[in-house]
């Protein structure tokens, strides 16, 4: 059964330096607290992975928290580029980053083998793109067609952290709107975290809503607003203002490293 | 005489008339977003709008500003997880259109989205395929918007990205280019442009149809529902 913590006792008890680290999130409920927290622990040399690394991965790359980033698309959404990201591979600055770099669909369903105990996914991808060459995957024959399929790593994270709008007090998490890989990262981690924007008494289950039972979950921490500048469905907009202003921010390290003092380092704990 | 308009524009009304009301499509954010949600308001509204977030049969009022945005979720048929997206819906083969952009394209469609220079050591790191690399090769026929210029449109490209074996249409501000033989050929400019506009900004030795046709400049009615969803999307 989860336990319920505070984010700063989450991330103590379950993130240790050089850990792989989930931090998902599909455009919706992208877990920035918990980001934030691993940033203020100091946390460092970790393998980070995430389908779409966007602000809050500029911020972890930036401050020097990762060693190594597994992706499949890092950029700003609607605005252009991440600028720590960039500096990061182009000039190797705060440190080098190396990438292991994939396709949505890859990254997809290496989570879901993942949770599904899996050792690897299958599925028919990987063709026609230079990336084949860049990362890992292999080809497998389908033992009964003959087809040449793409084999890949099932994503199995020391810890995978994610953000839904609701828990219980027996730590039974439910999320809805715009569902990305939550479930998949929770099933395939050896540790989890999920932040809530509230916890209640009874859940009350949405239409299309993902239900995740506390039994598969180690922590819960409410941290109300966790997904800002994101969006939590039925709680708040996106701060699309925030994501354009990010583009200034992220530009310059001088000004970045001063926006995260101020913003992150400074910040008190949720 | 018709209105002024911008160059998007008439790339968002070109895309836009190139799908019909069956026309099941894969959608990105920005000029593909536009043009989906364009002929959706004009003479396609039974087109069916996928973003690779989740949502199937999107049906936003508003442009949206992300592919997550929560428009989308509560305007559509049907939300699923992005496992299953990938897994059931785009290699399921349930797609027919998929839009793409990217930094270059060669004369063969490829493309490319990963880095500009070396992999290991790139000038400039782009985002990256996302879903393209799939895309491209699982749905029945890839349109491409972008740009024209020597620099996108390049004999050589830096990394491939994406497959261009399935790309049937190029849309770019200056004119169309579509397969004939294999190789990417301009059948098409738009108003104000002239096949050596074309040829200028591309930078192989571009293939021209023996007729090339003008566009047909955005209509009135085109223009207003482009706006009426423009305005919206920015409000």
């Amino acid at each position: 059964m989860a336990e319920i913590v505070t984010l700063t006792e989450g991330i103590r008890e379950l993130v240790s330096d050089g850990d792989t680290v989930a931090l998902e999130g599909f455009t919706h409920l992208i877990p920035h607290a918990a980001g934030h927290e691993v940033i203020r622990q100091q946390l460092h040399d970790l393998t980070l992975i995430r389908m779409t690394p966007d602000v809050i991965y500029d911020q972890l790359i930036g401050v020097g928290c990762a060693r190594k980033l597994v992706f499949s698309w890092g950029g700003n959404p609607g605005v252009g580029s991440l600028h720590r990201f960039r500096d990061a591979v182009e000039h190797g600055w705060p440190a080098p980053l190396e990438l292991e770099e994939h396709s949505h669909a890859g990254m997809a369903a290496m989570f879901a083998a993942g949770a599904s105990n899996l050792p690897f996914a299958v599925l028919r991808g990987y063709t026609g793109t230079g990336l084949a060459a860049h990362t890992r995957v292999e080809r497998i024959t389908c033992p009964f067609t003959g087809e040449v399929l793409a084999a890949l790593p099932a994503h199995r994270p020391d810890v995978g952290i994610v953000h839904a709008q609701q828990a219980d007090r027996k730590g039974n998490v439910h999320l809805w709107g715009i569902s990305g890989v939550q479930k998949e990262v929770v099933l395939a981690s050896a540790r989890s975290l999920v932040t809530v924007e509230e916890i209640v008494d009874e859940l009350e289950p949405r239409p299309g809503g993902v239900t995740i039972p506390g039994w598969t979950i180690d922590a819960v921490a409410c941290v109300p607003g966790g997904a800002r500048p994101s969006y939590a469905h039925g709680y708040y907009d996106r701060d699309n203002a925030f994501y354009v202003e990010w583009e200034q921010i992220s530009r310059d390290r001088d000004t970045f490293t001063a926006w995260m003092r101020e913003h992150v380092l400074e910040a008190v704990p949720v | 005489m018709s209105a002024a308009y911008s160059a998007d524009e008439m790339m968002a009304v070109e895309a836009s008339r190139r799908l019909t009301n069956d026309s099941v499509c894969f959608v990105g954010i920005g000029l593909p977003s536009l043009a989906a949600n364009l002929a959706r308001r004009t003479h396609a509204p039974g087109c069916t709008l996928v973003y690779e977030s989740g949502t199937i049969g999107a049906k936003p009022e508003q442009l949206p500003l992300s592919i997550g945005d929560g428009e989308l979720a509560e305007t559509a048929d049907a939300v699923v997880s992005v496992p299953e997206m990938f897994a059931y819906w785009l290699q399921g083969g349930r797609i027919g259109v998929g839009f793409l952009g990217a930094a270059q394209i060669d004369r063969h469609g490829n493309l490319n989205s990963t880095v500009i220079g070396d992999y290991g050591s790139p000038e400039v790191r782009l985002p990256g395929g996302g879903g393209a690399p799939e895309i491209a090769t699982s749905v029945r026929d890839v349109f491409v918007m972008l740009r024209h210029s020597s620099r996108a449109f390049v004999e050589r490209l830096d990394f491939r990205t994406s497959s261009g074996e399935r790309v049937r249409l190029v849309v770019t501000d200056l004119g169309i280019l579509e397969p004939r033989d294999d190789e990417l050929t301009l059948t098409r400019v738009h108003p104000g442009s002239t096949v050596d506009d074309v040829r200028a900004a591309t930078g192989w030795d571009l293939k021209v149809a023996a007729r090339v046709e003008e566009t047909e400049p955005p209509t009135a009615d085109e223009l207003a529902a482009l706006r009426a969803l423009e305005t919206k999307g920015r409000a």
